[in-house]
């Protein structure tokens, strides 16, 4: 499907956005959460520029899933290791077994039903975290309401996820072509929400 | 008023064909690295003036040298599915009109460099010389590895803008020239890869025609490496802050992924992209560097 001028802008913006968080980091966050989070801002940007010079084909290559995974991984390790003390090293060890779980079960030529459990747990982990933690931290006065904004970015993400997943595994929720209508959108949405969200924080 | 209604639609028809002489997009590249070779030097104090006469005597250097590129090579390019349509192969254009053009706009980049900073002025020339004299007319129809001498000449601008900031050669300026270099392959050899028909029908030696597409590819790998370390190391001597160079990091790791895809998944497709992303690269570094410096 060949991409809309529209598209390739909404991608641009995307990618600006996602530059601009990297460049300016967020506000004292330590060395790992900082690292985290340039990887998952990194990963977004270098993706909106991919997804302009090759067009939406670039979906379908099966390394998408595991560069696609990095993203709620390292965004949801920089938020647990801020905002979750006692659970820093604990979900360290999750993103780590978490990624090469994955990695192995999509390189490994496996036939059973393992890879999708894989990925659908670790993505659900991840997407959760990064969806209630600032939502439940906004309500609970531990962060300013803005922060919240960054748990909005998580559900859009979430939507993304499950909508390129099941269009992957061949049960679509949505038509491929309304799905690739409406993800440089959702994506510029998605990322705006978590540049204002860590902004506002 | 009729006389000169037709001489200034004569004017704009010339200029429509001289324009893509020049090309455009790499003169602009390379006049982007000069520029942001001489932010990088953070100057206490800049006139105006002097960053507009740095800009254009870069733009009349490295534009003349093209043309005269073009002039020389006007053979090769008619004979290449490519090029066959540019100004000059097509007959648009004479080859002494053509020679004429380069030679005044290059004498006038260059003067004016040497007016504005004798030191300037030599590294402008020797870019000229090693673009126009080794790598065109001594070493491109003879071996593969003109393109080193290509790189050279490419990376002078970067070193040009630098000196002219400084006034004087040092470390960073050969680091950020050597970080052009670096990039060359990357830019010049998916090139040579995506035209290699073209190529060999002008009987031109390149990488893939000499040494294979996979050693090609190992090249533009490696290569791409050296220039994103270049770039990265020259940032931090620079004093850039640390967000601009982990901007350089992320856009660094996004040209050294695409250019191992090239090596373990060579397509056309990914080959081509990767020539698009260098370009957006090199164009986005020298951004980073002026801006960093600037803040």
């Amino acid at each position: 499907m060949k991409m809309s001028i529209l598209n390739r802008l909404l991608l641009l913006v995307t990618s600006l956005l996602a530059a601009w968080q990297v460049a300016v980091g967020i506000n004292g966050a330590e060395a790992l959460p900082m690292v985290a989070y340039t990887i998952a801002f990194g990963v977004l940007l270098v993706a909106g520029l991919l997804l302009i010079i090759f067009g939406f084909d670039v979906l379908d290559s099966p390394i998408v899933v595991i560069v696609s995974t990095v993203i709620p991984l390292s965004l949801s390790l920089g938020l647990v290791w801020e905002h979750l003390v006692a659970y820093r090293t604990l979900y360290l060890l999750f993103v780590i077994v978490g990624f090469l779980a994955i990695l192995l079960t999509r390189l490994l030529p496996l036939r059973n039903k393992l890879p999708v459990i894989v990925l659908a747990f670790v993505h659900g982990i991840a997407g959760l975290t990064i969806f209630l933690l600032p939502i439940v931290w906004a309500l609970t006065g531990r962060a300013t309401h803005g922060f919240a904004l960054v748990g909005v970015g998580g559900a859009l993400i979430g939507v993304g996820g499950l909508l390129l997943s099941f269009l992957k595994a061949g049960k679509p929720l949505l038509s491929r072509a309304t799905i690739l209508k409406v993800l440089p959108g959702l994506l510029l949405l998605m990322t705006a929400a978590f540049v204002a969200g860590f902004a506002l924080a | 008023m009729n006389n000169l209604q037709s001489a200034i639609r004569n004017l704009q028809s010339k200029l429509r064909l001289y324009w893509p002489l020049t090309k455009s997009l790499q003169t602009g590249l390379l006049l982007s690295t000069g520029l942001a070779g001489c932010m990088s030097a953070r100057c206490p104090v800049m006139h105006w003036y002097d960053f507009l006469g740095l800009a254009l005597s870069l733009f009349l250097a490295i534009a003349g040298s093209t043309i005269i590129n073009m002039w020389y090579d006007r053979d090769i390019d008619a004979r290449m599915k490519r090029t066959c349509n540019r100004p000059l192969a097509s007959g648009q254009v004479s080859p002494g009109e053509t020679l004429r053009l380069g030679l005044v706009l290059s004498t006038l980049g260059v003067s004016m460099a040497v007016t504005m900073s004798p030191l300037y002025g030599l590294v402008v020339f020797a870019g000229l010389f090693f673009d126009v004299i080794v790598y065109t007319i001594w070493l491109k129809r003879r071996t593969a590895w003109s393109i080193l001498w290509g790189g050279i000449s490419g990376g002078m601008p970067i070193l040009a803008g630098r000196v002219f900031g400084l006034g004087h050669v040092d470390g960073i300026g050969i680091l950020l020239g050597l970080a052009v270099l670096f990039w060359i392959p990357t830019h010049i050899l998916t090139f040579a890869m995506r035209y290699h028909e073209d190529y060999q029908t002008a009987r031109i030696p390149t990488f893939p025609s000499t040494y294979g597409f996979m050693a090609t590819r190992t090249t533009i790998a490696i290569s791409s490496v050296l220039a994103a370390l270049s770039i990265a190391i020259a940032g931090v001597l620079i004093g850039m802050q640390w967000g601009f160079v982990r901007l350089l990091a992320v856009l660094s790791a996004g040209l050294f992924l695409l250019a191992v895809a090239s090596v373990f998944r060579p397509t056309e497709r990914v080959n081509f992209g990767l020539f698009k992303y260098a370009s957006f690269y090199m164009l986005s570094a020298m951004i980073l560097l002026s801006v960093g410096a600037l803040i």
